[in-house]
């Protein structure tokens, strides 16, 4: 225990958002709007979350482009692209609200494309029965941001006719970390923050407090995270006692940038599939055709010719292969790369120049024509992308509640948007990202209003546990002899979470990678950095490898400890899907209290049962599909 | 691949001042400055002050002046400078610097506040608003804004005349008042807003003399001076001197003209 006392401003909140991507802004225009005094904290500036990355849009089964979808569709291709693994309950609440909150963006003044009759316009994406996807162009993740950004700026001008404070009910707190969830007891008394511009501690208490931090995409190498994805809220859930559920489910999106070196990993949208483009390998074959997996072949066309058919009449032909879930993809991509049939940078061809005229290409993926002409020097107009998988995507995260939210064993906690796990299984189907963070950020922010106007008294902050965080935030500034270069220690993290976790999968590798984790763990107990804390990015980088440690160690064990292949986790060592694995959760459980040593585990695994699928549900299937994926007794 | 030694210049500096430090550092092919202030980070200067994001051209963080023009760092390729130029980084002039490379960009969310939101139709429910593409296609261009805030920066109404700032909303914002005018549902002009003459009356609209800087600095490529600002300009001058206007203002009809 540390000898001073920290002296740090306090202040009185009723809800917390960590976060301000779209789980997170949409989290505190619900808790404002239901009277929670709402504080959101975020390390970038505000409205440059990683939301904006999103590129092809948000599914929604409004039925705007085939009047046939409705939720159940929705809900079934959820389940089917999460091979049977989501929190059913989260997919089918998030099936039947998408459409709402869908159309409460265009109430706050957003702009999505539009059919010819007015309406929402959709579009075709993997995995989709239907075109489902509400989008701008290719930059349906700014629309989103915007949009939300915008609705807070209303909100604050409404509270400054009242009070005279734009920020008296609801302020952003732009450019700081939350480095500790606070309790009290049991229960969740606020947030340990710094301000990356000064170096300065704060404490943010309340009674309820929101993870919206996304996922941990920094962790690997070749990855379309940006540095913001270091697996903060699934560290601070964590530390404060929350387990993790499904970490071995990661996303690796099938179609990112391969050249050149330095924007390797930089996202190519999947809408370029779902318009028309094409895969083909070194030979020019559209290889994917080799790759549709049994559970699939009754959904997907057998021949080029009824695939190209399927753009202009889907009633009566069957989608092209290409838009087969990411998973599936992914792999198929790394298996042509290794077999010889690669492009010359390592990746694959990904065509639309000679599947569409050139101006329908600069006006449905305006963003990809740019970002290639300017970063790679290619004429996507012209000639092929050549693309590969990249990280992209964390199914796995905080195990909550799938109606409020509510992290599970943590009182006032709450996780929603990509840090919380769940509602995608063990795949997550491309414009599920935009709805989920809509649907469960407004539940999120409902239920710790809720918890919060509930609390009998206010929760307090302890000076210890102040003097705690303090200490622990401010060790890199006082590193012996010696002392390890961050920036160093992340690299080598990277590279080993790419080569021995990444998205082919072998027991032995993953051992090693455990190994390898403790060692790195060891080493980054002694990171230093130079300087002084004014906006010093060597000292938050060396904070946040605490958080990507952690993370990685739950991914690595949840992978070693899953023998077959599902969504997102795929082993060469046990390729087959295996039934009497679907129902089962992985839980990754905090070592209470935390080692000592460094080298320790501070990861416990715990298997659990998932909930029986409700009946009403299974119902939509048919018994011959249900029995590729459901054990016996679950059937 | 190839590689090269670059020289680079960057500020280093706080708000009591700073200068211009040189560096010789390793460029590999395809890179981008950004890459190279991070391998600065990473090898040279690791406490270096820099503010990014996505590094991909969507977010708009990593805005600075390269060689004296305001450009995102994450899209400014080194292929586009020769091998022995020296690239000069620094801050972006119009706002005050913090630290290094990263300035206080907290007159842009002053502006945005100061502009009244999308007021929604009244009486249309959620789920059936109705808008052809060709009617929203203009609105949806000034959407495309990443609000990196290069035409801020550049704008020569402030860029270096301080003293504007409290009555000039800048390139951006006056934008994003074009945007919510030509929004084909908006409803301000129901609740008494004329959005056009908050433009000139409140946001200094009038102070653009149509150099058209913020257009050629704007990476998303937004015809902002010719899509947003002078047909602002034209609508204000409208309702402004028109006297049919000014009559049916006179009488309480025509409010929405």
């Amino acid at each position: 225990m540390p000898s001073f006392m920290t002296q740090v401003d306090r202040q009185q909140w009723d809800v917390i958002v960590v976060g301000a991507g779209g789980a997170g802004l949409r989290a505190a225009i619900e808790a404002r709007e239901r009277g929670a005094r709402t504080a959101v904290i975020c390390k970038s500036l505000f409205g440059k979350a990683h939301t904006v990355m999103a590129e092809g849009g948000i599914a929604a089964s409004m039925g705007n482009v085939n009047g046939h979808d409705n939720w159940q569709v929705h809900f079934r291709d959820t389940m089917r692209g999460g091979k049977f693994l989501n929190q059913w309950r989260m997919a089918e609440l998030h099936a039947q609200e998408a459409p709402d909150r869908v159309w409460e963006l265009e109430t706050w003044g957003a702009l999505f494309d539009r059919t010819a009759d007015g309406r929402i316009s959709q579009r075709n994406f993997g995995g989709h029965e239907y075109p489902r996807l509400a989008h701008v162009g290719d930059r349906t993740g700014l629309e989103l941001i915007r949009t939300l950004q915008q609705k807070i700026v209303q909100l604050q001008q409404q509270d400054f006719k009242e009070t005279g404070d734009h920020e008296s009910g609801l302020k952003v707190f732009q450019e700081c970390t939350v480095t500790r969830v606070l309790k009290d007891g049991d229960r969740v008394a606020g947030t340990f923050c710094y301000e990356r511009e000064s170096g300065r501690f704060f404490v943010l208490e309340a009674p309820a407090v929101v993870l919206a931090t996304g996922g941990i995409g920094k962790s690997f190498k070749t990855t379309s995270n940006s540095w913001e994805y270091t697996g903060d809220g699934h560290a601070l859930a964590l530390l404060a006692g929350a387990p993790l559920l499904n970490m071995e489910f990661v996303q690796f999106h099938p179609t990112g940038m391969v050249w050149p070196p330095s924007v390797k990993g930089i996202l190519v949208t999947e809408s370029v599939r779902g318009d028309g483009g094409v895969l083909r390998n070194s030979e020019g074959k559209r290889f994917m055709f080799d790759y549709v997996p049994d559970v699939f072949k009754e959904k997907y066309a057998e021949s080029e010719e009824e695939g190209d058919r399927w753009y202009e009449d889907p009633d009566h032909n069957r989608r092209p292969p290409e838009l087969l879930p990411r998973d599936e993809v992914a792999r198929a991509i790394n298996a042509e790369v290794k077999a010889g049939r690669g492009s010359p940078h390592g990746g694959v061809f990904l065509d639309v120049s000679t599947r569409m005229p050139a101006e329908t290409i600069r006006r449905r993926l305006p963003s990809m024509y740019h970002q290639f002409k300017e970063l790679a020097d290619v004429d996507i107009t012209a000639e092929p992308m050549e693309v590969g998988p990249t990280c992209h995507y964390v199914m796995g995260g905080v195990a909550v509640d799938s109606e409020t939210a509510a992290a599970v064993g943590v009182p006032g906690l709450f996780a929603a948007g990509e840090v919380a796990g769940g509602m995608h299984g063990s795949n997550r189907l491309g414009g599920n990202s935009l709805s989920d963070l809509l649907v469960f950020g407004r539940r999120a922010g409902l239920h710790a209003a809720e918890h919060a106007a509930a609390a009998a008294d206010r929760p307090g902050v302890a000076q210890r546990e102040i003097d705690a965080a303090a200490q622990e935030a401010l060790a890199p500034f006082h590193a012996d002899e010696g002392a390890e270069n961050p920036y160093t220690l992340h690299q080598e993290l990277q590279q080993t979470m790419n080569d021995l976790v990444g998205i082919i999968r072998r027991d032995a590798e993953m051992r090693e990678a455990l190994e390898r984790l403790a060692v790195l763990r060891t080493r980054a107990a002694r990171a230093g950095v130079e300087g002084h804390r004014q906006f010093n990015p060597g000292w938050h980088l060396a904070l946040d490898l605490r958080n990507m440690l952690l993370v990685s160690e739950c991914v690595a064990k949840a992978a070693l400890e899953r023998t077959e292949s599902r969504g997102g986790h795929t082993r060469e060592d046990c390729p087959g899907m295996d039934r009497a694995w679907r129902p089962v959760n992985l839980l990754c459980r905090p070592v209470v209290p935390a080692p000592a040593d460094p080298a320790a585990d501070r990861i416990a695994l715990v298997r659990c049962a998932t909930d029986p699928i409700r009946p009403d549900l299974l119902a939509l299937f048919e018994k011959e599909e249900l029995v590729k994926y459901l054990s016996e007794e679950e059937l | 691949m190839t590689s090269y030694d670059a020289s680079f210049r960057v500020w280093r500096g706080d708000p009591e001042g700073g200068e211009l430090r040189d560096f010789t550092v390793e460029v590999h092919d395809g890179e981008v400055v950004l890459d190279i202030i991070h391998r600065l980070q990473a090898t040279q200067a690791p406490d270096l002050a820099v503010r990014w994001n996505c590094k991909a051209g969507k977010c708009g963080s990593c805005s600075a002046e390269i060689n004296g023009r305001p450009r995102l760092m994450c899209m400014t390729r080194m292929s586009v400078f020769d091998r022995t130029d020296t690239i000069t980084v620094t801050p972006l002039r119009a706002f005050p610097v913090v630290r290094d490379l990263v300035t206080d960009v907290g007159f842009n969310y002053e502006k945005a506040r100061s502009i009244p939101a999308f007021v929604p139709p009244p009486g249309v429910a959620a789920g059936e608003y109705r808008m052809q593409q060709i009617d929203v296609d203009r609105s949806q261009e000034f959407r495309k804004c990443i609000e990196c805030f290069l035409c801020q920066d550049t704008c020569h109404v402030v860029r270096d005349h301080e003293d504007n700032k409290p009555s000039f909303a800048g390139p951006r914002f006056l934008m994003r008042i074009a945007e919510l005018d030509m929004h084909p549902l908006d409803a301000a002009a129901s609740e008494g807003l004329d959005r056009k003459r908050t433009a000139q009356d409140d946001h200094g609209l009038g102070y653009c003399n149509i150099t058209k800087c913020c257009t050629e600095v704007c990476p998303e490529g937004i015809h902002i001076t010719d899509n947003a600002l002078i047909p602002l300009k034209e609508r204000a001058a409208d309702r402004k001197y028109d006297p049919l206007v000014w009559l049916g203002n006179k009488i309480g009809r025509r409010r929405d003209g």
